[in-house]
């Protein structure tokens, strides 16, 4: 089963296009063959899973030549060790839920199979960015993650901010992408191959000096901000939230922003030869973190809390991950868990996260609004869907014994040693306890705010609760993989470099445990018990409300320096474009009318003229002539003779010759005259007949 | 012998002058005779003046009497189908060739 791993993407590809050629029509079947294919996929990943841990994580690379050349060769292969077969489980437990759960959610949609073909094609790109074995093919499923992304996002294109949505979500990836190919052409110069293994041992041999090996670092690193929704290019991730909230599970939990996650943790090996490029990733994990988790403090959009709540501990993975890059690089033999850190919380994450946006996709199902103050009271409605909202809160607190808490302690004990980025991270932590509770308070408890909505609230079918159920279940024990106690547990299946032990850190666990609750016990009192009015406190800080509630106002600026003179510019390489290029072509065509128009007034009256006149000329002369065809026999004979007598005239006196010709010429002259007075063809007429 | 020449010359003169004023189809045929017999009367002068042992004039005056006999006879045909054709043999009014 392991060597046939590669089958894994290939699944929901093989689902993808039976769907879109053949059962389009029928959606049912659709639907069915789509979550039937990842189930299967699940099924193998669970058999790669087991023999990945029977091998004790040993990988296995199996690769073909796809192009080759003799300075580069380009090949399709899978390498499978450790965190592909864990991202290989989460993609396709986080993609069956996701997809089942589509059935409830998306009931009566239009356009039914297609949406689960792309469903089936985005698993597809992320499965096939997970078992790649070298950076070209990772590339080639980036992008594609990044095409079935824009498909998903603007998947109700009918709403124009979800095409806008759908669009800015394409094009800000692929600013990071463009760094992203950068990294990789630098890496093919130095390195002469593309293969990871290859990559990483030249790397380790030194072949790339160290300022590129950092240049490569940070640019390979663009194309994680991009997909990870990393600051400055995380503006896309909030609004991908136009698309279907199953979407938003699926781009949030286990594909597209987990892909960024992935690819730094892929090139783990080129950020240990350089401590700027990781501090670079860990400072912008950071500052992503911090940004992100204040903004999700004060919104009211349910699913944009959670899309900043998802921004922001994706800015703690790559931060936990820099951090370790770090570490490493300034001392081979540190000890440090970011890299198992940022792994695991991905992974951790992944499942609740998914189960936060599922659960937030079956109250809007329900109430048919986005807004958390129309909200209120829901958990008497919808049991099941609140009970599993607040296990996942619980978990993404990090409350013990979540899985959320073992693998967020885990990137607190990874800022070791580096005392601001453990003060915000503690402080992060706080928050995204505190913005949560808010959360689940405002749509849970209390009383509803707008009891129209309450009213038609209901729980969601089976369909929706069943996937919601099961990654409460995951949400709560996927983390105990990673218990500090287990001798062979997560850290030491998925790790990078050599193999370290690390033991429980009980200081980090009470903190981090204290922060959490702590950041609860506010929300508690703001928003269940309302000792404190969060609307006086919003007044007296008005400025900072209204900055973090308009996100720093990172698009409007976005919106001034960089689209608007790009528009004006446009405009005026248009008005230049329309003016001066289409006017110097109009012109020269105008002169090319006019030209041949000039040639046309020459061949008509020059050339023709020339040709008719010839022609004229010939027929003045006819005209001319012709009086000599007088068709009389004597008037012939008359000149014949007239001609034979001035040959014998000029034979005899030249001289006389010319007084002949004068006679000759008066004669006639005189004959014609006397022909004209005379009454024209008179005898002809009167003649009798006879 | 020159009255011999002038007699021919006045002889192909009035035939000329027939030939190109008659109308009369057969008035030019006769006319032509005239001009036939104008250089009969040269060819036989110049044999007897000039040369008289040989009678090569006189054998090309009875060649050119046979020519004109013969020619009168085509002369003779063609007016008939002019004539035919016509109704008339005015020589003016056939003018079938004119422009």
């Amino acid at each position: 089963m392991l060597e046939k791993a590669y089958l894994i993407p290939l699944y929901p590809l093989f689902a993808f296009v039976v769907i879109i050629f053949f059962t389009r029509w029928k959606e049912k079947l659709s639907s069915y063959i789509s979550i039937s294919a990842i189930l299967v996929g699940f099924i193998h990943a669970i058999f790669v899973m087991a023999a990945m841990i029977a091998r004790h994580g040993e990988p296995l690379e199996l690769s073909l030549p796809f192009i080759q050349h003799p300075s580069l060769t380009l090949e399709t292969g899978i390498w499978i060790d450790p965190l592909t077969a864990v991202m290989l489980l989460v993609v396709t437990i986080v993609s069956s839920c996701v997809q089942i759960y589509s059935l409830g959610y998306m009931h009566g949609d239009p356009r039914w199979s297609r949406y689960f073909s792309y469903l089936s094609l985005f698993t597809f790109s992320m499965l096939g960015l997970v078992v790649a074995n070298n950076f070209f093919m990772i590339f080639i499923f980036w992008e594609l993650v990044g095409l079935t992304s824009y498909l998903l996002i603007g998947f109700w294109f009918e709403k124009d901010s979800a095409s806008n949505a759908g669009k800015k979500a394409f094009i800000t990836t692929r600013i990071g992408d463009l760094g992203f190919i950068i990294g990789i052409l630098l890496l093919v110069a130095y390195t002469g191959t593309l293969n990871y293994q290859e990559v990483f041992a030249k790397v380790a041999e030194g072949a790339v000096p160290l300022g590129i090996l950092t240049a490569i670092g940070i640019f390979i690193f663009c194309g994680a901000v991009g997909k990870s929704a990393q600051f400055p290019l995380h503006v896309w991730l909030p609004d991908a939230m136009e698309g279907p909230t199953p979407v938003s599970a699926l781009i949030h939990a286990a594909t597209m922003v987990a892909a960024g996650v992935y690819l730094v943790a892929r090139s783990m090996s080129l950020f240990v030869g350089s401590v700027e490029a990781s501090m670079v990733v860990a400072t912008i994990g950071l500052i992503t973190s911090f940004l992100a988790a204040s903004i999700a403090l004060v919104q009211n959009d349910i699913k944009r809390v959670l899309a900043y709540s998802t921004v922001s501990q994706l800015g703690y993975m790559i931060m936990a991950l820099g951090l370790y890059g770090a570490d490493v690089a300034s001392d081979p033999h540190a000890h440090s868990v970011g890299y198992y850190a940022g792994t695991f919380h991905l992974m951790t994450h992944a499942f609740f996260k998914a189960l936060l946006f599922l659960g937030a996709g079956s109250v809007i199902h329900a109430v048919h609004t986005n807004d958390i103050q129309e909200m209120g009271g829901l958990s008497k409605k919808m049991k099941i869907t609140g009970i599993t909202f607040f296990i996942a809160s619980l978990s993404i607190a990090g409350i013990f014994p979540f899985s959320g808490f073992w693998s967020k302690d885990e990137i607190v004990v990874a800022t070791l040693g580096h005392p601001i980025f453990m003060f915000f991270t503690l402080l992060i932590a706080f928050m995204t306890a505190f913005y949560m509770f808010r959360l689940c308070f405002l749509t849970f408890t209390g009383q509803p705010r707008n009891q129209d909505r309450f009213n038609h609230a209901h729980e969601s079918p089976l369909s929706m609760t069943g996937p919601l159920m099961f990654l409460a279940f995951l949400s709560i024990f996927a983390g105990w993989v990673g218990l500090p106690w287990l001798s062979h547990g997560f850290s030491s299946f998925v790790y990078h470099g050599e193999l370290q032990h690390h033991g429980p850190n009980y200081i980090m666990m009470l903190v981090s445990t204290l922060v959490a609750v702590s950041g609860i016990g506010l929300a508690y009192t703001v928003y269940y018990k309302k000792r404190i009015s969060a609307d006086a406190v919003m007044e007296k800080f008005k400025p900072l409300y209204t900055l973090l509630y308009n996100k720093y106002f990172i698009d409007e600026i976005y919106d001034r320096i960089i689209i608007k003179p790009t528009l004006a510019l446009t405009r005026g390489m248009w008005w230049y474009d329309a003016n001066v290029i289409d006017g110097l072509v109009n012109f020269t065509g105008w002169l090319t009318v006019k030209w041949a128009d000039a040639k046309m007034w020459f061949d008509k009256y020059i050339v023709d003229g020339a040709v008719n006149g010839a022609g004229y000329i010939c027929m003045a002369g006819a005209w001319l002539f012709k009086y000599i065809q007088s068709g009389s026999v004597q008037f012939y004979t008359l000149v014949i003779i007239t001609g034979a007598v001035g040959v014998i005239i000029y034979r005899v006196t030249p001289g006389g010759f010319y007084y002949y010709l004068i006679g000759l010429v008066v004669v006639a002259v005189a004959r014609l005259l006397a022909g004209m007075n005379r009454p024209h063809k008179v005898s002809v007429e009167t003649e009798p007949e006879g | 012998m020159l009255q011999y020449l002038a007699l021919a010359g006045i002889l192909f003169a009035i035939g000329v002058f027939g030939v190109l004023t008659r109308r009369n189809a057969i008035g030019i045929l006769m006319s032509l005779e005239l001009m036939f017999n104008a250089v009969n009367i040269n060819l036989v002068t110049f044999n007897k003046f000039i040369g008289p042992e040989s009678l090569t004039g006189q054998i090309f005056a009875i060649f050119v009497i046979v020519i004109a006999a013969a020619e009168a006879v085509v002369g003779l045909a063609i007016v008939l189908l002019l004539y035919r054709n016509w109704q008339g043999i005015d020589i003016g009014k056939i003018n079938i060739m004119k422009w």
